[in-house]
């Protein structure tokens, strides 16, 4: 090939893989996410017994937890792309801990819901369409956890530096989406749908 | 050759014992994570299925060639029809979308591998324990004792005949298990593609200048991320309305059956064009070749395929005309069905426009590339009379529904995965196959597709519905069965051929070498087969036609293209 002139440019740079991988889980994902919202929106009123929506709390709390974890991550990517490890594993950690805090507020919800109110998945469509979606959401939590504490393993035995920055970046967009997925979560099912 | 991928067992070592050597070749095959051995697993067991496939739709055929015939039951019946529905399209169509996107995407860029190659493996493993468990169902549950457990509720599974109370047993759940795990495994492969195209292309290989193949298999995967994934959300919601008691398809609680047609729609619909893209993208690199001629409006060929990808999210439901919607949503799926026309117009204008005047040469994967345009033209014809709400009133759940469907997952996709293989298959071999054994399987296989096909729209418009298991013999369409099925007949005999033919070939076909058909993309460029690394130097490339350019570096493309 050498024969032909080169006309390429000498700068030729593609997008990271990482990045358009993790997009591309996040639009699979959206979609089965918009399946299940959608499901609850039209099941919305149309149990024909046992409890309604009206029996839901608003886990304010909760909301302002998972979404401060969000700004807490950015802080730790900002932290790993200038090397400040320490600083890094504290935002971490942070985050983390926030994310728990989300999944224990969800368990002392669903523990009311079920021991004191009687709704189980079972009960009625309502029962149904919130655990499926409410616990669908909880699920992606737990994976993004699972990723988070093996980050967190690595920064503590010192594995984790600044050529790490793409990686643990892409892996907190995926922490933005589950974030991003609560808001919709909420909006139908704390502020809309009750 | 040294770097060998395919390997030939005169090269083992001798020095060990033949059950070693064997044992080592396997293992290799099930440890790799090279993007071309991946692909050639994913095509043998598309392959494999696709026998399997068509056995099932001969047990139909041959129970429905004549009235009250009792060559199976009805039960065994149900479960051949939808085995049949349910293997060809996720085990037998999606295998090979992704077989072929596997193979050639990463040499038609110029990249060495997959951007993920684990990702890769793990998704193919995935996708083939997920046909290996809906198999499974024949002899799981009550096992072999009666009919075993096959999923017997269609590949379209409506509720409420899913419900525990009217699929008791294991049937429902191992469509449902088996769709997810694979579901799961065409997640990951698409979303490898994706970033294979985006992120891995050799210097010079703007999105532009990539092969249209490339171009559709991008548009393929990008439709297949928002369409695979509603099916598993909604087998996750059958999953709960099984076993967990849960009310979505429940109509006693409230729930709906129609919402389940939604959701299966709005995947079943786009996975038609996730099937039939690929079909065109196999089109687009093989009639350009045996014409001699570029492709004619490159251009317009990328942005019907978007927009295809597009309007293809919008029809779902006119799969559920006759379930009563509102004039409103029956007016806007009949305009948008028939907007789909518009850009497949475009494409097969163009594919003629690339044969008109060119030196044609009619060669094996031309003669079924040539028999492709004109079978999906009468199939677009066929689709655009169902879109129209009265006239599928009167033919809805008809055998013209079935013809219409089988001339595009038959008469287009088949076809164009046989061109394909005859195509590329001295690529991966490195051997021909048989030109004389392909003209007898090409057209052995056209006058059977059309005998069966052909004849199924007329009983169709006589009034026969689909999924029975019998009819009665006063309803005039004991010929046209009887037809239909002989049709089917020579359809497997050409089929037996091309086994044969890929067998005989594979061990004693004429040896191919680098460019067998004078082509003009990369992967021609590289040794039949192409060693493990693909290419020794990254390649650099200037314009659609790398090695047209290579071939004439006094009249090279990248002079005329802009």
């Amino acid at each position: 090939m050498s024969t032909i002139p080169i006309f390429a440019d000498e700068n030729w740079r593609l997008p990271s893989r990482g990045r358009v991988a993790m997009l591309s889980l996040i639009i699979g994902e959206s979609a089965i996410f918009t399946i299940f919202v959608v499901a609850y929106v039209y099941y919305i009123g149309r149990s024909t017994f046992g409890p309604t929506p009206q029996i839901l709390d608003v886990p304010w709390f909760n909301t302002v937890c998972l979404l401060s974890s969000s700004i807490s991550i950015l802080f730790a990517e900002h932290a790993i792309e200038h090397g400040r490890i320490r600083a890094f594993g504290a935002w971490w950690a942070l985050t983390m801990l926030l994310g728990i805090v989300f999944l224990a507020g969800t368990a002392i919800e669903w523990k009311r819901l079920i021991y004191t109110d009687g709704l189980s998945i079972r009960t009625n469509l309502f029962g149904t369409t919130f655990y499926s979606l409410v616990g669908l959401h909880a699920t992606h939590v737990v994976v993004g956890l699972v990723m988070l504490s093996l980050v967190m393993i690595f920064t503590l035995f010192g594995r984790v530096d600044r050529r790490h920055a793409e990686r643990i970046q892409v892996l907190s967009l995926y922490w933005h989406f589950v974030d991003a997925v609560w808001v919709v979560v909420f909006t139908v099912v704390y502020l809309v749908g009750r | 050759m040294a770097d060998q991928t395919f390997p030939i067992p005169g090269t083992l070592d001798a020095s060990r014992s033949r059950g070693a050597a064997l044992l080592e070749w396997l293992h290799s095959w099930v440890v790799t994570v090279d993007h071309k051995k991946l692909g050639i697993l994913y095509i043998v067991y598309a392959l494999f299925f696709l026998l399997v496939g068509g056995v099932e739709a001969l047990v139909i055929r041959i129970q429905l060639a004549i009235p009250h015939n009792h060559f199976v039951s009805p039960e065994l019946y149900n479960e051949m029809f939808t085995m049949h529905g349910t293997t060809m399209v996720f085990l037998v169509g999606m295998t090979f979308v992704f077989g072929f996107a596997n193979y050639l995407v990463p040499l038609m860029i110029g990249a060495r591998d997959m951007a993920f190659p684990r990702l890769n493996a793990f998704s193919f493993w995935m996708t083939a324990f997920g046909g290996l468990l809906l198999y499974f169902s024949f002899i799981g549950g009550f096992g072999l004792y009666g009919m075993g457990s096959a999923p017997d509720v269609g590949w379209w599974a409506y509720a409420p005949l899913t419900a525990k109370a009217f699929s008791p047993g294991h049937n429902t759940d191992y469509w449902a298990l088996a769709l997810i795990v694979a579901g799961f495994g065409t997640l990951g492969t698409a979303i490898n593609v994706i970033a294979t195209i985006i992120s891995m292309r050799c210097r010079g290989m703007t999105l532009f200048r990539m092969p249209l193949f490339v171009w559709l298999m991008l548009v393929v995967s990008s439709l297949t991320l928002i369409t695979i994934t509603p099916l598993t959300a909604a087998q996750i919601m059958l999953i709960i309305d099984r076993y967990l008691g849960g009310h979505f398809f429940d109509t006693q609680a409230g729930g709906s059956a129609v919402v389940w047609m939604h959701f299966f729609w709005i995947f079943g619909h786009p996975e038609v064009y996730v099937l039939v893209l690929p079909a065109f993208a196999i089109a687009n690199e093989i009639i350009p070749v045996f014409s001699r001629k570029a492709i004619f409006g490159y251009p317009a060929m990328v942005s019907a395929s978007v927009a295809i990808s597009f309007v293809s999210l919008t029809v779902w439901a006119h799969h559920m005309f006759t379930v009563g919607m509102t004039s409103v949503s029956n007016a806007f799926f009949v305009l948008s069905t028939m907007m789909v026309g518009i850009p497949t117009g475009i494409k097969i204008f163009n594919w003629v426009a690339t044969m008109w005047g060119g030196k044609i040469r009619f060669a094996t994967p031309m003669l079924f590339c040539t028999a492709f345009v004109v079978q999906f033209l009468v199939a677009g014809l066929t689709g655009i009379m169902l879109s129209v709400a009265p006239w599928n009133w009167q033919l809805h759940n008809s055998y013209f529904v079935i013809a219409h469907f089988h001339y595009v997952l038959v008469g287009a996709i088949v076809f164009c995965i046989f061109a394909a293989i005859y195509y590329w298959f001295p690529k991966v071999t490195g051997r021909m196959l048989s030109e004389k054994l392909g003209k007898w399987h090409f057209w052995l296989f056209f006058i059977g597709f059309h005998v069966t096909f052909d004849t199924m729209h007329f009983v169709g418009i006589l009034g026969m519905p689909r999924s029975i298991y019998t009819f009665e013999p006063d309803r005039g369409w004991n010929t046209l069965n009887m037809i239909i099925s002989a049709g089917g007949i020579i359809q497997a005999i050409a089929v037996l051929i091309f086994v044969w033919n890929m067998i005989d070939s594979y061990l004693h076909g004429p040896i191919a070498g680098n460019d067998p058909w004078d082509a003009w993309t990369l992967e021609w460029s590289t040794p039949s087969p192409p060693p493990s690394y693909n290419f020794a130097t990254d390649p650099v490339v200037h314009s659609r036609r790398p090695l047209w350019d290579l071939k004439h570096p006094n009249d090279p493309d990248w002079k005329y293209e802009r």
